[in-house]
């Protein structure tokens, strides 16, 4: 996994409540077995009106948002079915870290899990950094995951976020999680070993 | 000790051993299950590491989202045209053959709904951990287990491991009290709680589900009602186990036998919450005060009871809440206090792992008896399992669709994900029995309205919405 330390860039507002994942990578694109391709299918229909016909008034389509790194979103983004294509087309698009108040709980564990931190902030502060986004003048921020602050230089703030140490220091290190949790391999046989005596039918 | 609640319990039952400082855990899983589109990536990567397979005996798969569901089902029609999803198919059988995992191809008698087969086979017991590649896997929470979903690279990791790295949730108590009136299941109540607490209501939490309402449900009852637990954004969704689940597992293929069997039991009896245990949160609801739901909007807390009207999005205060209502009136095609009781439909889908079992399909059958599929409407009933379809067969169910004018399809996701041939045109608006009503979820531009399958039917034969009490035998 690509290491995440620090991010500097375009934020992108993308207000919307409930986002799902159906909509963030549409039933179309699911017809592969690899994670790349996926792209031209991130919010596929706010951004396309049709296959090569961008919509010219979808946030991510205008210039400055069109390089956007960040995406500060609406409550529950990613809510809904599991497919981590929404991760991955996100990711293949250029999106290397998402803000918001929550998350569907799948869509930031599959985040985590390809090196885009998941931040969640308190509502006052995530409409603050919105209103940053939606302003081409103030929209570039850092995102320091190494302090664990973001930095907008549009508004002079720094904000300090909390982060689950483990996940953090995964992104960090750009570790490999299997990797690492094969390193306990003796632990889960001696843990399987005596939970199967006890329920021989398992 | 302080008390802890059954989920905690499970967890507990389960943990390997602390990771970090953070308060992760090493979770142990006993079964998975996997699907066509969500691990064929897993397993690549997982090859790619030149890594192999901790524990196959403790995965099925089965393909369900991709595979046709016409009436009849030979070699011939369950051919796939479409490259990408005949490659997706090929890819999982190739990948369970070479790890030696047992496979529920389209061909097989135990083929159907991941989540339905999971319990109709006995493939889940009380007191278990399940992750699958898909969020409804909360459905298995009704046989007193922990079911959740998960993304293709915690695949791998299980299938590798048999453990994901976890974080303990928060707990929420959601005791639904009361009795439920006529035409009135369990499917309503899920909306209804939604509703309440909205569509991250439970995010970050495991729902324990608790109440005379709950205990009166039965097994099918509890699995539609776990089923929808993530549409309010729980990571769980439990029911107590009970005699009534152990009385539905007794016999079941995968379940313990003989003495087995009685062990079992014995551990099970005991799994519930400790008395005095604590919850993050609590909610309440009073059955005998929900009457049958429908949703109005493209998110499925967006829904009402069915003598209401489309609400207005001047009287929502918050601004994110407001804006979704406006784009999912505009999306629906509807105004605001336009009553939802007579709203045309175009299609009726009774389906899905949240309404695609037997007790479903009776519910829907009683309402249909005698009564014709109003003109210009094209109903469709999709089995959740090729084994639901055969018992109700045996009960003579498929006769009664038919008669009334309803397609009587295979097994398969079906039209609740599209991702079949079946699958709406723009415009269309179907009264549907699944759980999403998501923009373009049903086929693009199409319009879903959720509700129960006795709902659905009620809808298919008067070519509109309509309260189904109004239609039930007295
Ligand atoms: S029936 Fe629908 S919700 Fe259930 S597993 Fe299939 S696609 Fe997902």
């Amino acid at each position: 996994m690509e290491r995440f330390t620090t991010l500097t860039g375009v934020a992108a507002a993308l207000q919307h409540a409930n986002l799902d994942t159906d909509q963030i990578m549409p039933k179309q694109f699911l017809r592969g077995i690899d994670r790349s391709g996926l792209a031209d299918g991130f919010l596929f229909d706010l951004r396309f009106a049709a296959p090569g016909r961008p919509r010219p008034d979808f946030v991510l389509n205008r210039a400055p948002w069109n390089e956007a790194v960040v995406l500060v979103t609406g409550p529950n983004f990613g809510c809904g079915s599991s497919r981590e294509h929404a991760v991955w087309g996100m990711r293949e698009l250029g999106i290397r870290c998402v803000i918001g108040t929550t998350f569907g709980g799948i869509f930031g564990d599959n985040c985590t899990r390809n090196g885009v931190p998941a931040i969640t902030l308190p509502v006052v502060e995530v409409e603050r950094l919105m209103a940053l986004a939606a302003d081409p003048a103030r929209c570039r921020i850092t995102v320091d995951l190494q302090t664990r602050t973001i930095l907008s230089p549009g508004d002079g703030r720094e904000l300090p976020f909390e982060f689950d140490p483990l996940r953090r220091h995964m992104l960090l290190e750009g570790l490999d999680a299997v990797g690492l949790t094969l390193q306990h391999a003796d632990d889960i046989r001696r843990f399987e070993r005596q939970y199967l005596q006890h329920q021989p039918w398992l | 000790m302080t008390p802890r609640t059954l989920y905690r319990r499970i967890v507990d039952a389960h943990t390997v051993g602390p990771l970090g400082e953070g308060g992760e855990i090493l979770l142990y899983v006993d079964r998975q299950v996997l699907n066509e589109y969500t691990s064929p990536q897993a397993f690549a990567a997982l090859h790619a590491a030149g890594r192999t397979v901790w524990r196959p005996q403790a995965s099925i798969a089965v393909v369900d989202h991709v595979n046709p569901t016409n009436p009849v089902r030979t070699a011939r029609t369950m051919a796939l045209a479409d490259a990408g999803r005949a490659r997706q198919v090929r890819t999982l059988a190739e990948n369970c053959a070479r790890h030696g995992i047992e496979l529920y191809d389209m061909l097989d008698s135990r083929q159907g709904i991941e989540h339905v087969v999971a319990s109709e086979q006995g493939l889940v017991l009380p007191g278990m951990v399940i992750a699958a590649g898909d969020s409804h896997t909360t459905t298995h929470g009704a046989m007193g287990a922990l079911g959740f979903g998960i993304g293709s690279s915690e695949i791998e990791h299980l299938l590798a491991t048999q453990t994901l790295v976890y974080r303990v949730m928060r707990s929420m108590r959601v005791t639904i009290g009361g009795r439920v009136g006529a035409g009135v299941t369990a499917k309503d109540l899920i909306l209804a709680l939604i509703r309440t607490i909205g569509a991250d209501g439970a995010s970050g939490h495991v729902i324990e589900f608790t109440g005379e309402a709950i205990t009166a449900l039965g097994v099918e009852g509890r699995l539609t009602l776990c089923n929808m637990g993530v549409e309010a954004a729980a990571r769980g969704a439990i029911v107590a186990p009970d005699d009534a689940l152990f009385e539905y597992l007794h016999g079941r293929p995968r379940a313990p036998k003989g003495a087995d069997w009685d062990a079992a039991l014995a551990r099970w009896r005991d799994l519930r919450s400790e008395d005095g245990a604590v919850f993050d949160a609590e909610v309440t609801l009073d059955a005998s005060r929900i009457g049958p739901m429908v949703t109005w909007g493209t998110s499925p807390d967006q829904g009402t009871t069915i003598d209401s009207v489309v609400p207005d999005p001047a009287g929502e205060a918050d601004p994110a809440r407001r804006k979704s209502m406006s784009r999912a009136l505009e999306y629906m095609d509807l105004r605001p206090g336009q009553p939802l009781d007579g709203l045309a439909i175009s299609h009726a889908f009774i389906g899905s792992c949240t309404n695609g079992r037997l007790d479903d399909l009776r519910d829907a059958a009683r309402v249909l008896r005698g009564r014709k599929v109003a003109p210009g409407i094209r109903a469709m009933v999709v089995p959740g399992s090729t084994s639901v379809r055969e018992q109700a067969e045996a009960e003579g169910l498929d006769a009664v669709f038919r008669d009334a004018g309803f397609e009587w399809r295979q097994a398969g996701c079906s039209m609740c994900v599209a991702m079949n041939d079946d699958h709406l045109e723009p415009g269309d608006r179907c009264a549907s029995s699944t759980n999403r009503n998501f923009e373009g979820r049903q086929g693009a531009g199409a319009r879903t309205h959720l509700m129960s399958p006795a709902m659905v039917a009620a809808a298919a034969v008067s070519g509109a919405i309509t309260d189904v009490r109004r239609l039930l035998p007295g």
